[in-house]
Formats: C-alpha cells, structure tokens, sequence
C-alpha cells in the first residue's frame, strides 16, 4: 500500500484499542446510500518506476526548444544551490511557522527575504509575499482604496502599458468590492504613457498603477508620473521586475516623494518557468501603511530569556483573527519561492544581480538589432527599453511564429489580440541565458519563415 | 550534536563588502549603458555579500532550525501534514517541465497538458462534480472562486438580492473573509452540542438574501455532519448553493463525494488532500469543483481535450468565466506533483487515504481518552482528526493547551493546532494523518501521558516550555509594538 505503513497485525491491534470491529465501522456516521462506489475513472496505480517512464516520456516530448517569449514570465540561469537548499525536506516539508520556536529557520529566512526585498525596492517594509504578481498587484489595489486617507474613491487608473492581463486577474479580485479601472492610453509613437494622457482621466482616483518597465518593455518616465499623481492626492502602486532594479531607479525613490506600494512577479530571483507556477507576488509599503498590508509579516522580538527570534507579527490584521473584517483572505505565502529568491539574491547580491540585468539588457538590444535588420521587421516605439522589445512584422505574427516553432524556437508574444491598434505586433526578450549563437539563430530562423511565407 | 540548539546570524552580518559567489555571476558588460541617467538606480540595494560556501552554510543552518514533515510527526490539525513523496517533486521538476514558459505553444507542451487534463478528470471522479479548473493558486483563492461563482450565478439568473453567505461559527476564517472579498454578508450559525449543524438557526438564517452556505464536511469540529442531506434540501429550497470546503477531504476520500452530498461546488486543497507540499507556508494548489450549472463560471485557464490534442480554454469558450485568478495558468508545478502522487495511489488508493487517516485518528483518540485527556465530542467517531479540551487542566493545574503545545515541541512531535475551532476552551486538534506508523503514534502517546504526569507534579516544565529549541517562547506584544519588520545596518 503506497505510503501506508499499516501491517496486519497494527491494524487488528489499533481496532481492539478503538473497539471497533472493522475500518468501515469508523465510518458508520456517514449515510450508507451515500458512499462511493469503484472510482473507475481514476486509473490503476503505478510503482514509482512506471511513473517515472510516463513523466520522462511527457517531459521529454515539452522540451528542447529555443525560448524568446517574456511577457511575465522570465527565464533566468538558476544557481546550483537555490533548489538544492530550497528542496531540502527541512523547508520543503515544513508548514506556516505557527509555532514560532518551531520554526525559526523559516521565520528567520522570511525577515531576511522581507529585508532584501524592502531594500530593492527602497521601501520601508515588505510583507512575506503573495501568490503571484497579477494577485499581488490586485491586492495592492484592494490596499490603496483602504490606506489613501485623502481621496474617498474606488477608482483607479491603470495605463495600457501595464501587463493587460494583469489587468483582468485585478478586474476578477477586486471587483467583486466595488473597485473599478479606468484605462489610461499610450503614447502611439513612443510606447509609453503621457502626462496629457493621464490628464485627459477623470479627476478623482484613489491611485495610479505605473509598471516599469511598461508590459513593451520600455522604459516610463516614472518621477514625473509619481509626482503628477502626488499632487492629485493619489497613491502611487509601482509594478516591477526585480531583476531590472538593479540597474533602474527603485521606486521609492521615484520623483519627489517614491512609490506608496510597490509590488511585481517575484519569478525572475530564482523560479523556474514551470508553465506558470508556482511563482510568488512580492509586496513592499511605506511604514505608514504596514497595518493596512495584507498577507504574512515576520518580527524580530527576543524569546522569555531576552534572546533574539523571530515570529509571525501584526496578525490582527488576517483572517485567522478578524474572519470577514480581515485585510483579505489569504491564509499563506508562496514561502518555498521564497526560500529560493532569498538564495538567489544572496548568491547574487548587488553586483551580481546589476551584471545578470545588464546581460539580459545587451541580449535584448542585440537580438532587437539583429531582427530588425531583417526586410519587414521593425521597432514598433521610440523609447528606452530593458529586456524586451515591441517589434512590428510587415504580416500577421500567428502563422508566423507557428513556423518558427515547428523549428524549435519560441519567437515572442503575439501581441495583435491584446492591442489590435499596433497591427502586427510581436514582443520579443532575451535574457543573460541567450548567447550569441541563440540569438543569430533566432534571427536566421525568422529571416527564412519571413522567406518562407513571402 | 544538538543542532536544533544554535543561533543563526542574519545573513547580512555575515556580508563582508566586495565578497560575491562568482561562480555564478556572469560577465560584466557594458553596466546598463543604454539606459538613460534619470532612470538608473542612484544607490546600489544592500544585498548580502557572501561567498557560495557562506550562503549555502547559512540557509543549511536555517533550515536545521525547522520542524518539518521529513524529521517529526506533525499532527497539525486541519492541516493534513502527511509524507510529501520525494518522487512527485523529483518528476515535476524534470527540465522539460521546469523550463516551459507557460505562453509556449500548446503543440509543444502536450506533455504537460495531457497531465493536467487528466488531473482534472480524477479529480471529478474522486469529488463527484462535473467540471475542474485547476487555477486556484491556494485553498483560499479556490474559496474566492468558489463563492465568485455562486454569485455569478445568481446574478447570471437575474436574482440580484442574493448577497448573503452562511457561515457555521466553527468554520475556519478564510470562509467569512473569502465572502467578504466577493462582497457579501456573513452570517454565522451556531453547531449544536453534538457538533452538528443547528437545523432551526439554519431556517432561520436561509431566505431571499442567501447566496449560498459555506460548509466542511467532516467539519472543523472533526465529526462527520450526519445530517447534510436536510442541510441541502433547505439551501437548496430556499434557492441557495451548497459550498463544499475541501480542508478535510482527507477523511472521505474514495468514502463519499461531496457531489454525492449535494454540493455545488467546491474547492480543493492539493497541498494537503494531494500531499503536495506545504513548504514553509506554500505554494498550495486550490482546485475548484462545480456541479454543471456551474461550469459556464468556472476560472480560467482549464485544459480542454479535442480529439487528440489539448488547449487552455480561454475567454472564448467560457465567456460567463468569473475570469482569470492568476497571470498564467495556476501552480501548475503544483498540479503536476498533485498528478504524480494520484497516479501511483490509483483507484484503490484513493479509498485508503481515508481509511487510515481515520484508523489513525480514532487510535490516537482512543489512547489519550484512555489516559484521561477529555474529547471535545464524547460519543462522537473521530473524522481524520478530533479536538481534546484541556479546560479541566486549566481549571486543576492553571495548564493551557499551549503549554501543553509547547511542551510536545520539546519531545520532538510538532503542536497540534491550538486554540481552533474557537468556540471549544483549551483545544487541541489532532490530525495524524495515514502516513503515520503505529509505533510513532505510540510515541506520540507516551509523550502526551508524560506531560499529563508533568502537569501534576512539575507544572513549570510545561508553563516555561520549550526547554531545548533555538528560542523559548518568543514576545508576540513586542513584536507587534516595536516593529522590527527587517535588517538594518548598525547606526
């Protein structure tokens, strides 16, 4: 019996002491017309050796292609040490540290986790995060109607250069408050989004949402933004890469005053692709705000002997306390992410993590130069850019990008459904995993399903 | 070596300036130059500065600070803390997996959706509902999308006045707080003495406001609600819906389905029902499951089958969709170790998890009654798990159940959950679950008996516990007081 230890014998033993004469006995409450039958649709069961030949078998037919797709999700070079430690049954196995002295290394890898990411971000505090960006920016929202003390509104203004489906995931979450997002459109030329734009809003929204760099991969003009929201008494919600803030201005020294509420996919410090998850949100405020933050927080404070240890703090604002008046409902973090991202970082530190964003920025620039030397193929903004570019294809980019993955190379986003306007528009991203062979290939790949199709 | 007794530097005092791991750094180029002065980052984040053998040294000595599944029983109740076989984790992390980008196209990741298709299949089979989505991130947005469905049902059908959610007072607080977040009134009802649900504040609470009743079954109470079927004839009458909270799945699994007992819909949590796992407080996985006049509403993405081949349902094919809860497509790592452990239990290992999760749970229940700890619910069958009170401790030797919680820490068994269900004094509620072999649960036994003796003749030894962690207990009022929230260099 997989993972049963049961033997005959502890069986017959543990009835005699319940004084029960079968296992189906233990189940006499339950109404008899009601129990379960076979399970027929649920297969026969497999040794650990049968599975492991149907999983290779599946993984194997998934892998093996070139990827030049970003669009949220970032594949970045993972050191040795970040799953080796993060799989460790010690982590991996463990719960929520409810029972603090119990579960010092967690609560202590959290305060560490909490503190590099206030640091880049420049913010004050950071909670011990959330499921993934798209929930974490909805979060942030939910946040900013509850923390902006001067503006009594449920509005607020979301520029189209923010991930669109980020967008919906914050539409599905919040929503159902009461929330509404008004779209503030871009500038066509430049990809970015304007002041005259945002002017042309209506007045009135509790806060703005700026992501940097925009879902295009350019870069927003983010002091000025922050300070025009400042000054129309909105908070202002940054949505980022961490990885580029190694190299772009942290948010919360944006402008006069900084970002309010930082937050963004915490995938690139160390998650693997892994189809979509699992990834973490990661979520940093100003002091001010720290009791209006939603999700874990870990404290340092000192044990019965004054000795220093740390435990989960500022519960009263979570579910498990106040139910229906929490802050939300979220009962978890993403916590073994988050013991990955804190090796990440501390692997990388600064200075490794400036060369990781550097190298996927000149990958990016030379990969956007070599398609754009191909007939057909060009820049579709005129703006400074990180790791990703918005390119536009003299023909539709679906049959396109078919080709170019019936040769083994994933050749960007189709971007023509979310922004029709552009045409035929593609977002390209290179990171430090592509060398210089990957991203000629890319292009001699394109510049023959180009020739292919012509 | 004692190693659970160490102190850990925080990783930035441990950071000397210009030390790096460089092995695994890249080369430097051409530092950002493209990126214009007034968006470069002023000041470099302080970020630790340690060597790989420092890094990996310091989160190694961390994670010895830790109780976990993998080096102690662990009988959190409602948690369903059981094996976390090495195996799922191993095969879905094999790189064709781990390095898809989860926009690649469909027709190069087969392999993938063919798992999480099938998963969805058993799934239903084992819940009795006729349609999955796997996108719930967490039991608690399984919850969300759960009752964002019951609202959008009603409002799909025009009746606009439904905006009340039931809620048993037992229930655990992500149920009043998920109706919250979909904008909906709580009311709470009381159990009765048996720990069933009380049927009169029931017909009271129901009307033409009730969107719907938020139900655990066996409940948080660890007692099977017998009387379920007139819980649903009365929703069900009074044009409300049946929320199933899968916490406790455990304890039915292959027994009865919570499609079999009327449910609309329901949640799962893959994390402990499908023993993916907890790591250190997530990822989890909460499914969700629907009755069919559910399905238009369901999350997206999910993964359709058509003819041979596999796709993402989107937007288009579920248009009155609640909508999408995630950036891609859920935990899907998570689905797939959820997928690995279903596939080697198979049929008839679905019936076995519950099975001896319960011989398990009524074994312990039976020795510690035995020994003179009282049950919550005399006369009750224990589910998978069952509450003790300690009030009489409390009353005859000032001991609280988390002194006794603490004390278990110091024979090597992680606390069971303390202090919930709320409405029962002094609670311990014990989870064994079936992984559990007889010896250990005898330990468990032994040490639970000792700490009785204790109570009587040391008291001290349980009031000042833990002796031998890392820390004694920690001061939770200055912590919340004096924030001390992250790491700041010596002034």
């Amino acid at each position: 019996m997989p993972y049963i230890p049961h033997t005959a014998d502890d069986i017959a033993g543990m009835l005699r002491a319940i004084g029960a004469g079968s296992i189906e006995e233990l189940f006499d409450e339950i109404p008899a017309h009601l129990k379960t039958g076979a399970l027929e649709a649920v297969p026969a069961a497999l040794s650990e050796l049968e599975v492991a030949r149907l999983m290779n078998q599946r993984a194997a037919a998934d892998a093996g292609a070139l990827n030049f797709i970003g669009a949220g999700a970032y594949e970045h070079y993972i050191p040795a040490p970040v799953w080796a430690i993060a799989t460790r049954g010690e982590f991996y196995s463990a719960y929520t540290p409810y029972q603090a002295e119990a579960s010092q290394g967690t609560l202590q890898l959290i305060y560490e986790y909490q503190s590099m990411m206030a640091e880049l971000t420049a913010m004050d505090v950071s909670n011990a995060s959330l499921y993934d960006g798209a929930s974490a920016l909805a979060e942030s929202c939910l946040m900013a109607v509850r923390a902006n003390r001067n503006v009594d509104s449920l509005r607020i203004l979301v520029p189209r250069t923010v991930n669109p489906t980020y967008l919906h995931v914050v539409r599905s979450i919040a929503g159902n408050q009461g929330l509404c997002f008004d779209t503030v459109d871009y500038d066509r030329r430049r990809g970015v989004i304007t002041l005259d734009a945002l002017a042309a809003a209506a007045p009135g929204a509790t806060a703005l949402v700026i992501q940097q760099p925009n879902f295009f991969g350019n870069l927003e003009d983010v002091g000025a933004l922050t300070d025009w929201a400042h000054a129309r008494g909105m908070l202002v919600i940054a949505v980022v890469n961490p990885t580029s803030l190694a190299l772009l201005e942290a948010p919360g020294r944006w402008g006069t005053a900084g970002a309010d509420i930082v937050c963004g996919e915490g995938q690139p410090l160390g998650c693997p692709l892994s189809g979509g998850g699992p990834y973490f949100g990661f979520m940093t405020t100003r002091q001010a705000h720290v009791r209006q933050m939603p999700g874990r927080i870990v404290g340092r404070t000192v044990d019965a002997s004054g000795r220093p240890g740390f435990t989960l703090t500022l519960q009263a604002r979570e579910q498990h306390i106040r139910r229906g008046k929490a802050t939300s409902n979220i009962c978890t973090n993403q916590g073994l992410l988050v013991t990955a991202a804190s090796v990440y970082l501390s692997l990388m530190g600064a200075a490794g993590l400036e060369r990781v964003a550097d190298a996927c920025l000149q990958a990016n620039h030379a990969l956007t130069q070599a398609l754009c030397d191909l007939p057909g193929v060009r820049l579709a903004f005129d703006a400074p850019r990180f790791h990703e570019s918005a390119l536009l294809l003299d023909r539709p980019v679906a049959p396109v990008l078919a080709r170019l993955a019936q040769r083994g190379v994933f050749g960007g986003w189709d971007l023509s459904a979310q922004y029709p306007e552009l045409g035929h528009a593609l977002l390209v991203c290179a990171t430090e995993t592509k060398s210089a062979e990957d991203l000629a290939r890319c292009a001699a790949e394109l510049r023959g399903a180009l020739e292919t199709a012509r | 070596m004692k190693s659970l007794a160490m102190h850990e530097p925080v990783i930035f005092d441990l950071s000397r300036e210009q030390r790096t791991a460089a092995a695994q750094h890249v080369p430097a180029l051409a530092a950002g130059a493209q990126i214009p002065a007034p968006l470069r980052r002023a000041r470099r984040p302080r970020l630790p500065e340690v060597s790989e053998l420092q890094a990996v040294r310091h989160f190694t000595r961390l994670s010895q600070m830790n109780f976990s599944i993998d080096t102690q029983l662990y009988p959190l109740g409602s948690c369903t803390m059981k094996y976390n076989p090495r195996i799922c984790n191993q095969l879905a992390m094999l790189p064709g997996f781990l390095q898809r980008h989860p926009l690649a196209p469909e027709s190069a990741g087969q392999g993938l959706l063919g798992c999480l298709h099938e998963l969805q299949e058993m799934l239903k089979a084992v819940t009795g509902m006729r349609a999955v989505s796997l996108t719930p991130m967490a039991g608690a947005q399984g919850e969300f999308a759960g009752v964002a469905m019951i609202r959008a049902y009603h409002r799909a059908r025009g009746d606009l006045a439904r905006d009340e959610i039931i809620v048993p007072e037992a229930a655990h607080g992500t149920n009043p707080a998920t109706a919250s977040m979909c904008g909906c009134k709580v009311r709470e009802i009381p159990c009765d003495a048996n720990g069933d649900v009380d049927l009169d504040a029931l017909r009271a609470a129901l009307g033409p406001r009730t969107a719907g009743i938020m139900l655990t079954n066996p409940s948080t109470l660890g007692v099977f609600e017998r009387r379920i079927e007139q819980v649903r004839d009365l929703v069900h009458t009074a044009g409300g819906l049946l929320y199933y909270d899968g916490a406790n799945l455990n304890a039915i699994l292959g027994k009865v389905r919570p499609g079999d007992m009327g449910f609309d819909v329901i949640h799962m949590n893959l994390h402990k029902t499908f023993s993916t796992p907890h790591g250190g407080g997530g990822p989890g996985s909460g499914a969700v499951g629907v009755a069919q006049r559910l399905a238009p509403f369901l999350p997206i993405p999910l993964v359709l089958k058509q003819g041979d081949a596999y796709r993402w349902a989107e937007e288009r094919d579920l248009p009155q969709s609640i909508g999408r809860l995630s950036a891609f497509m859920g935990n899907t790592g998570v689905n797939l170790r959820a997928y690995v452990y279903m596939r080697v239990l198979g049929r008839e290992g679905m019936r076995r998890v519950a099975e001896f999760a319960t011989l398990n749970a009524n074994y312990l229940l039976a020795r510690l009654a035995a020994l003179g700890y009282e049950p919550a619910y005399r006369g009750r069958r224990a589910s998978h798990e069952f509450i003790i009170t300690l009030k009489r401790l409390q009353r005859e030797f000032q001991i609280t159940a988390m002194d006794v919680a603490k004390r278990l820490l110091d024979y090597g068994y992680h606390a069971p959950t303390t202090y919930f269900p709320l409405l029962v004094p002094e609670c311990l509620l014990i989870e064994p679950t079936e992984t559990e072999c007889l010896q250990d649960l005898d330990g468990l036994v032994s040490a639970l008996e000792q700490i009785l003796r204790e109570a009587r003749e040391e008291p001290s030894l349980l009031t000042e516990a833990p002796h031998s962690l890392p820390v004694k207990r920690l001061d939770d009022v200055r912590a919340a007081r004096q924030l001390d929230l992250r790491w700041k260099p010596p002034a």
